[in-house]
């Protein structure tokens, strides 16, 4: 007995039974046969690479890591671990300029905000996009996201922070990079319903970027680093300020939780629990009583629901649909849940272009067939694919309950 | 998070009893650790093909009353009739196509071209009337290039033995070729994919065409809409030779498309499907079961009025086998078994083996109990239960769904009291 537990991995890969399963739902396969599919990256090469890093396969590298294999596997093996974890173990490639440039998210942003209107307008330019695609293999047809003049941490110590003490209860917000140097109303939009609900919003007192994007451009080390910096934030928060940390991205939280512990092997086990996704520590609020909401009469929407593919391996798209749910005048569709395609950077490579694309199409042909104001989703990158590939908009489900309450009435409701 | 019922499996049971519970306006939940047992479906659902001597069935409804006092179909009594056709009403229902009648078997084909008695039969795949009425005449066996998981020569081999003339050929489009650069991902869910890009479909039922000219039957792989079946209904229409579409080895695809089915067909009622996730333990007050607890919702518990346990047979982990003792490993619940493992199997693979029959021990409407104690709450659906086996007697699809009808029944009489 001792000796079968001493002999099963922490990816499980040993439980693998060969059923085949995680393969009929990989996107990327049947768009890119260059990729050998989750059974055989995962822990069929794993046998392998066991015997020699010779098997190793360069291969692996057009995985997107979206960890549906993971949530079709019946044997609970950690496939996309496997996977991530053989690149990071045997990939001798070195990341080029490009990806470093895309996967140091904070750094970029960081000298974006500065010149924030030049940037934006650059970004948008033809011979800049043309220098992009054909200099550094970024592809022509992305869109950038633009980058704001004003960060969020900006905003926030100018414009809300002096106020947050007032409140009876107290969170830690995760912007994370994209709140902060692109879109800083998402966050001011969660400062505003975390308020009305009676919380008040503290940040870190340092926070870096999760550092999804510096893992899967193979910047392990940078990753690493990152990760060690918001996990000693993070225990500072929950264990010594005894304040949950409550993030809006699904990816930031999904790496913080999940692929700390698996990929970078940074323990948070103790702090693991307290590392919420927003509209999931809003939902258990209301589920179990502690606060009220009241909504406006005047919102009137129809309103698709898109899961990212880390929301699907989180689990949590419950809480998110149900938030929509429940707000009156708001007419909900729910749409197939599947991967629209971007991967984080991995759609911004100029060699992934057509592949990420093809595997969001079924996604972008349902959008546009169900006549909706707009889609809501937790995924900023998700929102990107969409809006560009798509003619509708796309709002964070926190934005969308910002729009749809009445903020004074139910703030004075949580008061007491 | 509360619900009415929390049903843990998303198979053939779990989603069975959770669409007919939502569809009558009970708010269900299904938890289910990834994907069910129809990925690996040979294309259809049996009821009983065989009897205790291994005999063909003729009408299942009427041999149930045959098996052992111990078997699930025993404690739906009469009911086995009306439960079988409000299955085969359910599916219909969902938009899976299905042929055949509980009172009297029909034959579907094996990936290896032999006929087995079954109930119900995916509509576009080949069946016969009786276990003897092979197609006779000129039959051109057709593959896609590459494609292992269709074994042509077992299949000719068969058909010849009964008096066909036998041909192979091979179908080669640029789709379906590209999937070749991986040969391990040359599967029966990618192909069907592929199928799907462009027009590719087109120029599969041109190249059948042309190499089916002057045969009587042409037998092609079930690997035809992924989706949707409006990829097989064009091909037989446009098809000129009479198709015989076999099952290939797993992925399954007219399985993978039935799973998607039902799981939207839920998702429409109104239900929350939860898949990816696994209950780790379970929370027990006054004989009831208060609480659950999963991989993905932590310290956040899951409660409902009724919880069904629809988690499967050893191979799905409903049920795990130590050294010396077969449990449950959610409620650790009581499970029927042989003491001493050497009388759990046969050292003869091809005899019959014990452990298929254990299974969970319930009472007359499928109660889960706790050393020995019945959990008022605590139903089992499918293959988890006690009594069946299902590979020997033909009967897994049955009694998933049958099992699920009732306990859906069951906890309706319970909500209307």
């Amino acid at each position: 007995m001792k000796m079968q537990e001493l002999n099963i991995s922490d990816n499980n890969f040993e439980q693998c039974t060969k059923c085949t399963a995680c393969t009929v739902y990989c996107p990327v396969v049947p768009l890119n046969a260059l990729y050998p599919g989750p059974k055989q990256a995962g822990p069929d090469g794993e046998r392998l690479r066991l015997k020699g890093e010779s098997f190793y396969d360069e291969a692996l590298k057009y995985c997107l890591n979206c960890k549906r294999c993971e949530v079709a596997c019946p044997s609970n093996v950690k496939i996309g671990d496997i996977i991530q974890l053989a690149r990071i173990k045997y990939s001798k490639k070195k990341p080029a300029l490009r990806d470093r440039m895309l996967a140091s998210t904070d750094l970029m942003g960081s000298m974006a905000t500065k010149f924030a209107p030049l940037v934006n307008q650059s970004l948008k330019l033809k011979p800049v996009k043309w220098a992009l695609d054909s200099v550094l293999k970024i592809d022509a047809h992305r869109t950038f996201p633009n980058y704001a003049s004003q960060t969020f941490e900006s905003w926030f110590k100018k414009h809300a922070e002096a106020k947050q003490k007032d409140f009876k209860h107290q969170m830690t917000f995760f912007h994370g990079c994209y709140i902060n140097y692109n879109y800083p109303q998402l966050g001011c939009d969660m400062v505003a319903v975390m308020n009305a609900l009676g919380y008040g919003v503290n940040l870190m007192r340092e926070e870096k970027c999760c550092g999804v994007a510096l893992m899967s451009n193979g910047l392990i080390n940078q990753a690493r680093k990152n990760a060690e910096v918001n996990i000693r934030a993070i225990r500072h928060e929950v264990l010594d300020e005894k304040r949950p940390i409550v993030g809006a991205s699904t990816t930031c939280i999904f790496t913080m939780r999940d692929e700390y512990p698996h990929l970078l092997g940074v323990d948070n086990a103790e702090v693991r629990d307290e590392i919420n996704l927003a509209t999931r520590f809003v939902n258990q609020l209301i589920e179990d009583e502690k606060v009220k909401l009241v909504f406006r009469k005047d919102f009137h929407s129809r309103v698709a629901y898109h899961t990212p593919c880390h929301m699907a391996k989180l689990g949590w798209q419950y809480h998110s649909i149900s938030l929509l749910r429940m707000i009156p005048g708001l007419d909900f569709v729910a749409l197939d849940s599947q991967c629209c395609g971007i991967g984080g950077t991995y759609g911004f490579k100029k060699e992934n272009y057509k592949v990420s694309q093809g595997i969001g199409a079924p996604l972008f042909r349902q959008i546009e067939e169900s006549k909706v104001d707009f889609v809501s989703t937790d995924c900023e990158t998700c929102k990107w694919q969409i809006e560009m590939s798509t003619s509708v908009k796309v709002k964070h489900p926190i934005s969308v309950l910002a729009e749809a309450l009445d903020l004074e009435a139910t703030a004075k409701l949580n008061m007491k | 998070m509360k619900f009415d019922t929390l049903i843990i499996g998303g198979g053939l049971a779990g989603l069975t009893c959770a669409i007919r519970l939502q569809k009558q306006g009970v708010r269900c939940a299904v938890v289910s650790t990834g994907q069910s047992v129809l990925h690996f479906s040979s294309g259809s659902f049996d009821l009983l093909g065989y009897n205790q001597l291994q005999e063909v069935v003729e009408n299942p409804t009427e041999a149930v009353r045959e098996l052992s006092e111990e078997h699930p179909y025993r404690k739906l009594g009469d009911c086995v009739k009306e439960y079988a056709s409000a299955a085969r009403d359910l599916l219909t229902q969902c938009g899976v196509e299905v042929k055949g009648d509980a009172k009297k078997n029909h034959f579907r084909y094996t990936p290896m071209g032999e006929l087995r008695p079954t109930w119900l039969t995916f509509s576009e795949l080949a069946t016969a009337e009786s276990a003897s009425s092979y197609p006779v005449g000129k039959i051109l066996i057709a593959n896609f290039a590459g494609f292992l998981d269709f074994n042509t020569n077992f299949i000719s081999g068969v058909l010849t033995r009964h008096g066909a003339k036998c041909t192979h050929a091979t179908i080669q489009v640029e789709t379906v070729e590209h999937l070749r650069i991986s040969p391990t991902e040359m599967r029966a869910a990618n192909i069907a994919k592929a199928l799907e890009m462009g027009d590719t479909l087109s120029e599969v039922i041109r190249q059948i065409n042309s190499l089916g000219k002057g045969y009587d039957y042409v037998v092609l792989p079930a690997v035809f809409g992924f989706k949707t079946s409006e990829v097989v209904k064009r091909l037989y229409e446009e098809v000129k030779v009479k198709i015989l579409l076999l099952p290939t080895m797993p992925p399954s695809v007219p399985g993978v498309r039935t799973q998607m089915a039902l799981a939207a067909a839920f998702e429409r009622a109104g239900g929350i499907f939860m898949p990816g996730d696994t209950v780790r333990r379970a929370v027990l007050e006054n004989g009831r079961v208060k609480e659950v607890f999963t991989e993905n919702h932590g310290d956040e518990p899951l409660k409902a009025k009724n919880f069904v346990l629809a988690s499967g047979h050893f191979f799905s982990g409903g049920l795990r086998a130590t050294i010396s003792h077969v449990e449950e490993p959610v409620f650790g619940a009581d499970v029927d078994y042989a003491e001493g493992r050497e009388n759990w199997y046969d050292a003869d693979v091809n005899r019959p083996h014990n452990y298929q029959a254990f299974g969970v021990h319930t009472d007359e409407c499928f109660r889960m109990a706790v050393k020995g104690k019945t959990i008022e709450n605590l139903y089992a659906v499918g293959s988890m239960l006690s009594g069946a086996r299902s590979l020997e007697e033909g009967s897994g699809a049955g009694v998933s769904m049958l099992t699920a009808l009732c306990v859906a029944d069951e906890i309706m009489k319970g909500s209307t009291k």
